[in-house]
């Protein structure tokens, strides 16, 4: 069912205490599709992430994992829905006292019951995919950004999660380092059959992989524009989203 | 071709439960048949599905075709169930230039757990030089099985090689000698950054020095007041269960004042600081160790040792000897509490026995003393800091091991002084 929701907000308003972020976000997330969380810096699109992974209560509006009202339930129902979801933090958050590999089976040693060699099989299997077998053993300190984030991908696949999160996957590494981060990002979405949300302002990247997003402003704090980036470069309307779209567009131009 | 129509039921592993199951395929052929499930991993030669096993056990089988081997998977594959089977290295004859192809039409469910097992195949089919035909193969899991090298590099290992004991202590004490080379240098390269300061040609923040000052002085007064008090206190009551004995009482004063400001004032104010303000310096300068900081302010020139280390051990220069005055003063104040309230002394028999009971000399031992605690903390704590690693648990360690060797070394440098002391004749 390809337009099966799996995420969707309703109403919903971000704030820090008194200070609100954004306000009057619904959207939805299609089974499959990778939604992009896109807008300027300090629009509030790690905030959005951060209530959709269940670390920030919004204070207005609902928000439903499958059929099931998020914030309605207990923290031990959270903790269940918080299953179905990986997530890549912006920097990786690779534990630093534990080496990669441990940092993949924590989960899995945590919520299965899988022996230790079945666990390993398994976390070589999550760091093959990234191409990160080779480092199995060393620590977080001791591999490069753009391997960290990697390896945060594979830690993020820990418990075959239907739903990722991925926060600036692709800030902080090369153009081809990105590039195959995107590459992988797709392969893994049509082999997991996972449904990805991701914040980025990486727009080429987000041209390449997004099939459908929403645009946040930062000045009157209400998203301001849905649609796939691609969509929204080409037809939308709206001088910021406009701008955003259109300031890369010429660089790309100017470059090649 | 034997292709079958190859649809995989394809659901969201982990979380998913088996909406229906698929009819096991059933392939009577010809010549061998390898099978395996759960149960057994074996190379027994079978000619058919084992029918023991349940519909929803993974299991695989290998059917030998004219010029191709089949693979055929059925059950449910998931890697949470733990059943995953592994492949055998030796699960399929050295045939290069073979070819294998799938059949995955009996598989009911699947996730990573089936992609495992795959791979297991795709390197012993490598190793046997037998191609596969991922296009038998349903498009998720060819994918996903496309990322998997291989012949994948032998991972990276550190293990540190085992010494022998004598060695390990000789390496040992090397270490150790470093160690106190290298935080003598440091006290040097400080020492030296002081001057510059006072000749302006070095800049240390008075900002900086007033932050620190203000944690290690006044921010401790309460935590010191409470311990020297207690302290204060205790000794009273020792010394007064004794003296009451000898009806010298009154001597209780002299007692706890001596005590006081010959060693305990300062020893204790020592250990609170070393646990308080060493710890925190350790942590705080680790902790920018691992951000990079400290790099920062290498790279604009900036020396640690005047920027960061300077501030820390002169604020606790500055701050012990009152701590210390402070702390004498409210321990005589516990010996005074718990004197009058437990023997015959008046206020005044008390206040002029201990003003008479010891000298300034004393009084200057212990004000040295504490000004070399406060370095002595300061210094190792900063230079702990500076030498974690750069991971969380490094910077636990490193303020443990800062309030450890605070607490260790001023015992030692108080046993030291007293050793002078007696040889000086104060």
């Amino acid at each position: 069912m390809p337009d099966q929701t799996v995420l969707s907000l309703r109403d919903v308003t971000l704030s820090f205490g008194p200070k609100i972020i954004q306000k009057n976000i619904s959207l939805d997330v299609r089974k499959g599709s990778i939604f992009a969380v896109m807008g300027g810096s300090g629009c509030g699109k790690s905030t959005l992430l951060k209530s959709m992974i269940g670390l920030l209560r919004p204070s207005v509006g609902e928000y439903h994992v499958g059929n099931e009202n998020y914030w309605a339930g207990t923290d031990a129902h959270r903790t269940d829905l918080n299953h179905r979801f990986g997530v890549l933090f912006q920097s990786g958050a690779l534990w630093s006292s534990m080496t990669i590999g441990e940092n993949i089976a924590l989960p899995l040693q945590m919520f299965t019951d899988l022996k230790p060699p079945v666990i390993r099989r398994l976390v070589e299997l999550k760091l093959g995919f990234v191409g990160m077998l080779q480092a199995i053993d060393l620590y977080p300190s001791e591999i490069s950004g753009g391997m960290r984030k990697r390896a945060g991908l594979a830690r993020a696949l820990a418990l075959d999660p239907d739903i990722l999160f991925f926060d600036e996957p692709s800030a902080g590494l090369d153009p081809i380092t990105s590039a195959r981060l995107d590459d992988l990002i797709l392969n893994l979405r049509d082999g997991l059959g996972a449904t990805i949300v991701i914040v980025s302002h990486e727009l080429s990247s987000l041209f390449h992989i997004a099939d459908d997003g929403i645009f946040l402003d930062a000045k009157t704090k209400i998203p301001i524009a849905h649609g796939s980036p691609r969509d929204l470069r080409d037809t939308c309307t709206d001088p910021q989203v406009h701008a955003f779209m259109h300031r890369e567009r010429d660089d790309e131009e100017g470059n090649t | 071709m034997p292709y079958l129509a190859v649809v995989a039921r394809h659901q969201a592993p982990f979380f998913s439960n088996v909406t229906s199951s698929q009819p096991f395929h059933s392939f009577i052929e010809s010549g061998n048949v390898r099978t395996g499930n759960a149960e057994s991993m074996t190379d027994k030669t079978n000619t058919g599905p084992s029918s023991n096993a349940s519909d929803s056990t993974p299991q695989w089988r290998l059917e030998d075709e004219q010029n191709a081997t089949l693979m055929v998977l059925s059950g449910i594959w998931q890697a949470k169930t733990g059943a995953i089977p592994v492949f055998p290295k030796d699960g399929l004859p050295k045939t290069p230039g073979g070819h294998l192809s799938f059949q995955t039409s009996g598989v009911q469910a699947w996730d990573t757990g089936l992609i495992a097992f795959l791979w297991d195949l795709k390197r012993v089919a490598h190793d046997a030089g037998i191609s596969l035909d991922m296009q038998t193969l349903p498009g998720p899991m060819r994918q996903l099985l496309e990322l998997l090298p291989e012949a994948p590099d032998d991972p990276v290992h550190h293990k540190a090689p085992r010494t022998p004991f004598l060695e390990a202590v000789g390496r040992h004490s090397i270490a150790s000698m470093t160690e106190v080379g290298v935080v003598s240098e440091l006290a040097a390269l400080t020492a030296k950054g002081a001057v510059q300061t006072i000749l302006r040609r070095s800049r240390m923040r008075l900002s900086d020095l007033l932050a620190n000052t203000c944690d290690a002085g006044p921010n401790a007064l309460l935590i010191v007041g409470i311990v020297n008090f207690l302290i204060g206190a205790i000794l009273a009551f020792v010394g007064a269960v004794e003296l009451q004995k000898f009806a010298a009482g009154v001597y209780v004063a002299s007692l706890v004042g001596i005590a006081m400001v010959r060693e305990m004032a300062a020893v204790m104010t020592a250990i609170i600081m070393a646990g308080r303000t060493g710890g925190a310096y350790a942590a705080r300068i680790s902790t920018m160790q691992g951000n990079e900081e400290i790099d920062a302010l290498n790279v604009f020139g900036i020396q640690p040792s005047t920027y960061l280390i300077l501030p820390a051990v002169l604020s606790l220069i500055i701050t012990m000897p009152f701590l210390y005055l402070y702390g004498c003063l409210i321990g005589m104040l516990g010996g005074f509490v718990v004197s009058i309230s437990m023997l015959d002394i008046t206020a005044a028999g008390y206040f002029h026995q201990t003003v008479t009971s010891f000298g300034i000399g004393q009084f200057i031992f212990g004000f040295v003393k504490s000004i070399v605690f406060g370095a002595f903390i300061g210094l190792t704590s900063c230079r702990i800091g500076l030498k974690a690693g750069r991971s969380a648990a490094d910077v636990g360690i490193a303020a443990t091991r800062a309030v450890v060797v605070g607490i260790v070394g001023v015992i030692a440098i108080d046993a030291i002084f007293a050793v002078i002391a007696d040889v000086l004749g104060i």
